[in-house]
C-alpha cells in the first residue's frame, strides 16, 4: 500500500489550532439562545403535568384558569383534536382520560407573561382515579402485569408491556464456540437513567403566518426530520398543504435531547394555532429533569468465551430495557448496542438480543453514545474477568483479540482504518501499565476500548447532507448546511474545510444559521457525524466552485492581470513584466485559488499576476450573460441501512476505535473513588482542528466520569425525586482535578475528510468500565451496576472481607 | 408591589421599576434587555446566571431585584472594550477553547473576571475554588482552566 498520508504541512489550515468562529459572540453574550428570543406579540406556553405515574383522567376542571386576566388559551385533550406524535405513534401531544408516567401533559395554557402562565397552571384542578403501575422491568415482564398500553396505536389489544421491537443478530455456530472454550465467564450488568444536563434547557417558539404556514424556532438536532414531524401534524388542526420551517436557535448543548421532537413542541403549536400569536414553551431546570426524556437505562447479560490462549470463542450478549411509557428513537438504542456487541475485539460466533418494555417510569431518548455506553459497560468488565479467568493481563487478553484494519466483522461492518492497537499501547505506555498494575496502597489501573460509527451512520433512509456554498461580489462564501451546531464545533471544522477545500481564508467563510428554509437537507446531528458528513460535503462543493470559477477564469484572468500590470507599472517606472504568455497558460487545469487569490500555477510569482477572487466574481457577475457563482451539492456517505432482521449491514462508511485508561485510589474507609490520571487515545482518522477536537474529548470523558462515579436520575415509582443540580450531581472543576492526558492515532482514513472519522461520542463511551476495571485492580471488588457509589464500594470491600 | 430601583449597570446609572418578587436577573433579561446573563437553574447551583455586584461575583437569580439599590453591577455586556473589542478575559476563553455551546460562557467569564480583579496570580486551586459554583456540560473545564490562566498571564503583561 503506498502512503499518500498528507501531513499538516500540506494544509493551510486543517490540522492547526483555530478558534470557532462563533466564540467572540458567545464570550460576549451576544449569541441568541432559545431563551433570548422574542417575538412580536409573542405568549408564553406551560404545559400542567400528571401528578400520578399511572391514572384515568376523571375529570379536568380549567374555570379559573381561564378566568385569570393575561391568560389567551387553556388546552386540553378534550377541547383540541387528538395528535399523535414518536415514531411509534403511541404518544400524544396532550392526554385524554388516561396518564402513564408522571410528566404526562395534561393541559396547558398561552399568557402575556410567565408568571400568569405559571399561576393559572396551578389553577387547573385534575381529578384521577389512580391505576396500579409498572416500575421495574420484573413488574413490567411479569405475566397479568397492568398494561401501559391497553392498545397498540392501530386499536389492536396489547397482550403484554413488550415494545414491537426487533433487534436481533446471530452469526458463526454458538455452540461450537463454547465447546471450544477453556474460559467462560458470564456477568449481568446495568446501567442508570442519567440527564444529559444541557446547560441552555428546552424550547421552543411556534409562530403561523396568515397563510397558516408555521414557523418553529426550536432547540432541536433534527431539524429536517422535525420539519417532517410537524407537517404531519397539521392536518389534524384542518391544515393541508401547509409548510413549516424550522429554524435552530443557538443551541445550549444537545447530546441527544434534540434528537427527537417533543410534546411540548407540539403544544406550543397547539397553542400558536388557538391564539394567533407565537407561543414560546421553555423548561425550568426541574422541568428539564423531571419532564424531559433522560438516557436509557439498560440490563446488560453477557457470557464469552475463549481458548487457552486467550482467543475469544463466542459472545452471547442479551439486553433489556426500561423504555419508559411511550417511544422515542432512543428506543433504538439497541441498534448502535449491537455494533461493539457484534464488532469490538475479534470474535466470530455472536448472539445478540434486546427487548424493551413499556413501564410507567419516564420515557427515555437519546444521549451521547447510544446505546453503546450501555453494552461497552458490559462487554469491557467482562473482557477484565475473562482475562483473569484465562490467567492473562488485560492488555494482553485484548491484544491477542485486537481488531485490524481491512476486517469484515460478524455484523458486516466493513473495518478500513483501525487504530485500536496503537490506542491500546499508547494508553498502556502511558500508565506504565505492567508496574502500575496492583500496586498495593488501593491504588489500581484500569483499561477499556470502543469501537463506533465514524462516518456516518445509516439509521434512517437517507444518511445524506446537503451543502450549498454560495459566493458574493467580494469573494466571501456563505455556507448553508443543514446540521446543527449545538456547542461540539461543527462550523469550527466545517468552516476550516471550506477553506481548505475551496482555497480562501476562514474569515472570509459565513455559515448560516441552520433552517429548513435555506439550508438542504440533512438527517440530523447525531452518530458523531456532523464533521465527517459536512466536510466531506464542503470538498465535494469545493471542488465544483474552483472548476466553475477557473471557467471563467480562461476568459477574465487575463483581462483582469492586464489591468492589475498597468496599476503595477505606474507604481513600478521601468518595471518589465517577465517574458510569460497568460493567454496561453490561463486553461481551467491551469490555474490554482489558495488565500483568497486565484493564480496560474505555473506563472512566476509577481505580485500583479494574480486575481483577487473578489474582483474576478465581481468580472463574472458585472458584463453582459453575468451570472453568479454557487453550489449545491448532496453527500450521501457509502454505508448501509442495515437488514435489522438478520442484524447485518455496513451502517457506516468507516469505524472510530478508542482506549481509555485510569488510575484510581479508593478510600477504603468511605467508599470514595479518587480518580488519580487519565489516559486517551482514540484512532479519530486525522485531527482537524486540535484545539476543538481535545475540548470534545475532555467534555465526553467529563460525561463518563458522571456517569460511572455519580450521575444517576432517581425515580420512585415513576416520580423523579432529584430533579435539580443540588441532588443531580454533574462533574464540577473540583471532580475534575486530575491530568488527562490525550493522544490522537491519525490513521489516515480513506472515506474521511482529510482523512478524519466522526469522534464526537467516542470519549464517553469507555469511561466507566475504564474505571470499574481500575477498582478492581486497586481492591478486587467488582461494582456490575452503574454508577459506583461509594455506597456500593463499601458494601462489596465489606462482602469480600 | 412595584418601585423604581436606582443603580449602576455597566458603569452607567440605570432606574427602571420592577416588582418585590422579581430577581436581579428577571430586571436584567427583561426590562434592561441584557439577555447576555443566562438563566441555567433559577436556584444558584449552575452559575450561569453569574454577574458582578460591587466587586462579588454573585447569582443573579438568588438576588433580589429590590436588593440591587445603589450598588454597581457588571453583566457581560460591560466588558467588551471600545468598539465592541473582546475584554483579555473573553480573548482569552476564545483562544484557548474555553466555549463551546457558550450558554456557561458569560457566568463562567464574570466569575473569573471577580476571581483575577482581587488575585491577579491565582494558581490552580484557586481558580479551581473561584469558578466551582459555575457548571459547565461541554468543556470538562480542562481548557476553562487553560483559558483563566492564558488570561491571568496576559492581564499581568498588560
Amino acid at each position: 500500500m503506498t502512503n499518500n498520508k498528507k501531513t499538516n504541512a500540506d494544509f493551510r489550515y486543517i490540522g492547526k489550532d483555530v478558534p470557532r468562529p462563533e466564540a467572540p459572540d458567545k464570550a460576549a453574550g451576544k449569541a441568541i439562545y432559545i431563551h433570548d428570543f422574542q417575538r412580536p406579540g409573542m405568549l408564553y406556553g406551560k404545559v400542567k403535568f400528571s401528578e400520578h405515574a399511572h391514572a384515568r383522567i376523571l375529570n379536568i376542571d380549567t374555570s379559573r384558569a381561564e378566568k385569570l386576566p393575561g391568560v389567551k388559551a387553556v388546552l386540553t385533550a378534550y377541547n383540541t383534536p387528538e395528535m399523535r406524535i414518536g415514531f411509534m405513534r403511541d404518544n400524544f401531544a396532550l392526554k385524554k382520560d388516561r396518564v402513564r408516567q408522571f410528566r404526562d401533559e395534561v393541559a396547558a395554557v398561552a399568557a402575556v407573561d410567565p408568571d400568569i402562565a405559571a399561576e393559572a397552571i396551578d389553577l387547573i384542578r385534575v381529578e384521577y382515579e389512580p391505576l396500579p403501575g409498572v416500575f421495574t422491568l420484573r413488574e413490567a415482564m411479569a405475566q397479568g402485569a397492568p398494561l401501559v398500553h391497553e392498545f397498540d396505536p392501530g386499536g389492536k389489544p396489547r397482550e403484554d408491556n413488550k415494545l414491537p421491537l426487533r433487534f436481533f443478530h446471530q452469526s458463526g455456530d454458538l455452540e461450537a464456540g463454547k465447546k471450544a472454550s477453556k474460559h467462560i465467564v458470564e456477568g449481568q450488568f446495568s446501567t442508570q437513567l442519567i440527564q444529559q444536563s444541557c446547560m441552555g434547557t428546552a424550547g421552543c417558539i411556534a409562530e403561523f403566518d396568515m397563510n397558516n404556514n408555521l414557523t418553529m424556532w426550536t432547540k432541536t438536532q433534527i431539524p429536517f426530520l422535525a420539519q417532517r414531524d410537524f407537517i404531519g401534524v397539521l392536518p389534524v388542526l384542518g391544515l393541508r398543504e401547509k409548510n413549516v420551517r424550522v429554524i435552530v436557535p443557538t443551541l445550549g448543548g444537545g447530546f441527544g435531547t434534540g434528537l427527537d421532537t417533543h410534546a411540548y413542541e407540539y403544544i406550543s403549536i397547539l397553542l400558536a394555532f388557538q391564539t394567533g400569536r407565537p407561543v414560546k414553551i421553555v423548561y425550568t431546570r426541574d422541568e428539564e429533569f423531571a419532564d424531559l426524556s433522560p438516557r436509557q437505562s439498560a440490563r446488560v447479560k453477557i457470557v464469552q468465551g475463549c481458548e487457552k490462549n486467550g482467543k475469544l470463542t463466542f459472545r452471547h450478549v442479551e439486553v433489556v430495557q426500561d423504555n419508559g411509557a411511550y417511544t422515542s428513537w432512543g428506543a433504538t438504542y439497541p441498534s448502535v448496542m449491537m455494533l461493539p456487541a457484534t464488532s469490538l475485539y475479534k470474535v466470530s460466533n455472536v448472539y445478540f438480543n434486546a427487548d424493551l418494555y413499556y413501564t410507567n417510569n419516564t420515557y427515555c431518548q437519546a444521549m451521547r453514545g447510544y446505546g453503546n455506553p450501555e453494552l461497552n459497560w458490559a462487554l469491557e468488565n467482562n473482557m477484565d474477568e475473562l482475562a483473569e479467568a484465562a490467567g492473562i493481563d488485560p492488555f494482553d487478553f485484548r491484544m491477542i483479540n485486537c481488531n485490524e484494519p481491512g476486517e469484515i466483522t460478524p455484523m458486516g461492518l466493513k473495518v478500513g482504518t483501525c487504530g485500536l492497537k496503537e490506542c491500546m499501547e499508547t494508553v498502556a505506555g502511558k500508565l506504565d501499565w505492567k508496574n502500575s498494575r496492583s500496586q498495593g496502597k488501593c491504588r489500581g489501573v484500569g483499561m477499556a476500548s470502543l469501537f463506533h460509527v465514524g462516518g456516518g451512520g445509516r439509521i434512517y433512509r437517507s444518511d445524506g447532507s446537503g451543502l450549498i456554498l454560495k459566493l458574493d461580489d467580494f469573494g466571501n462564501v456563505y455556507a448553508y448546511y443543514g446540521g446543527v451546531e449545538m456547542g461540539q464545533g461543527l462550523h469550527s471544522v466545517l468552516t476550516l474545510a471550506i477553506a481548505e477545500s475551496l482555497g480562501v481564508r476562514p474569515e472570509k467563510v459565513f455559515i448560516n444559521q441552520t433552517d429548513t428554509g435555506t439550508c438542504p437537507w440533512d438527517v440530523g446531528t447525531h452518530a458523531s457525524r456532523g464533521a465527517f458528513m459536512s466536510c466531506n460535503a464542503a470538498i465535494m462543493a469545493a471542488s465544483d466552485l474552483r472548476e466553475k470559477i477557473f471557467k471563467y477564469a480562461e476568459t477574465l484572468f487575463p483581462e483582469g492581470t492586464a489591468k492589475n500590470l498597468k496599476k503595477f507599472q505606474k507604481k513600478n517606472p521601468g518595471y518589465t513584466p517577465p517574458d510569460f504568455d497568460i493567454k496561453q497558460a490561463a486553461v481551467r487545469d491551469g490555474f490554482d485559488l489558495k488565500d483568497g487569490y486565484v493564480f496560474i500555477k505555473d506563472a512566476p510569482a509577481e505580485p500583479w499576476l494574480r486575481m483577487e477572487l473578489g474582483s474576478l466574481l465581481r468580472a463574472i457577475h458585472f458584463r453582459e450573460q453575468g451570472t453568479m457563482l454557487a453550489t449545491d451539492v448532496f453527500y450521501d456517505p457509502p454505508n448501509e441501512l442495515p437488514d435489522w432482521d438478520k442484524g447485518k449491514g455496513n451502517m457506516s462508511a468507516t469505524y472510530a476505535y478508542g482506549t481509555q485508561g485510569v488510575e484510581v485510589e479508593v478510600d477504603t474507609e468511605t467508599g470514595e473513588v479518587k480518580i488519580l490520571r487519565m489516559v486517551a487515545a482514540h484512532d479519530v482518522g486525522k485531527v482537524l482542528n486540535p484545539l476543538a477536537l481535545k475540548g470534545q474529548m475532555y467534555g465526553a470523558l467529563a460525561q463518563g466520569i458522571g456517569y460511572a462515579l455519580y450521575e444517576q436520575v432517581l425515580s420512585e415509582e415513576g416520580r423523579i425525586m432529584n430533579p435539580n443540580f443540588r441532588d443531580y450531581k454533574i462533574p464540577t472543576f473540583f471532580e475534575m482535578d486530575f491530568p488527562i492526558e490525550l493522544e490522537f492515532i491519525e490513521t489516515d482514513d480513506g472515506f474521511g475528510p482529510f482523512g478524519a472519522k466522526g469522534v464526537g461520542e467516542p470519549g464517553l463511551v469507555p469511561t466507566a468500565p475504564a474505571i470499574a476495571n481500575a477498582i478492581y485492580n486497586a481492591v478486587g471488588i467488582r461494582i456490575r451496576d452503574l454508577p459506583i457509589t461509594p455506597e456500593k464500594v463499601l458494601e462489596a470491600l465489606k462482602k469480600k472481607i | 408591589m412595584k418601585k423604581e430601583i436606582n443603580f449602576i449597570l455597566n458603569g452607567a446609572d440605570v432606574s427602571v421599576t420592577t416588582e418585590a418578587h422579581k430577581r436581579l436577573i428577571d430586571v436584567l433579561r427583561g426590562p434592561l434587555g441584557l439577555t447576555g446573563t443566562k438563566e441555567g437553574c433559577g436556584e444558584g447551583e449552575c452559575g450561569a446566571c453569574t454577574v458582578i455586584v460591587d466587586g462579588r461575583a454573585v447569582n443573579s437569580c438568588l438576588y433580589p431585584a429590590f436588593e440591587i439599590e445603589g450598588k454597581s453591577v457588571t453583566t457581560i455586556e460591560g466588558l467588551q472594550g471600545i468598539g465592541d473589542r473582546l475584554s483579555v478575559i473573553q480573548e482569552a476563553f476564545v483562544e484557548n477553547g474555553g466555549i463551546q455551546c457558550g450558554f456557561c460562557t458569560p457566568g463562567m467569564i464574570l466569575s473569573a473576571k471577580a476571581l483575577l480583579d482581587s488575585n491577579p496570580d491565582p494558581t490552580e486551586e484557586e481558580i479551581r475554588g473561584a469558578l466551582v459554583g459555575n457548571l459547565c456540560r461541554c468543556t470538562g473545564y480542562v481548557q476553562i482552566i487553560e483559558s483563566v490562566k492564558a488570561a491571568a498571564a496576559a492581564l499581568k503583561s498588560e
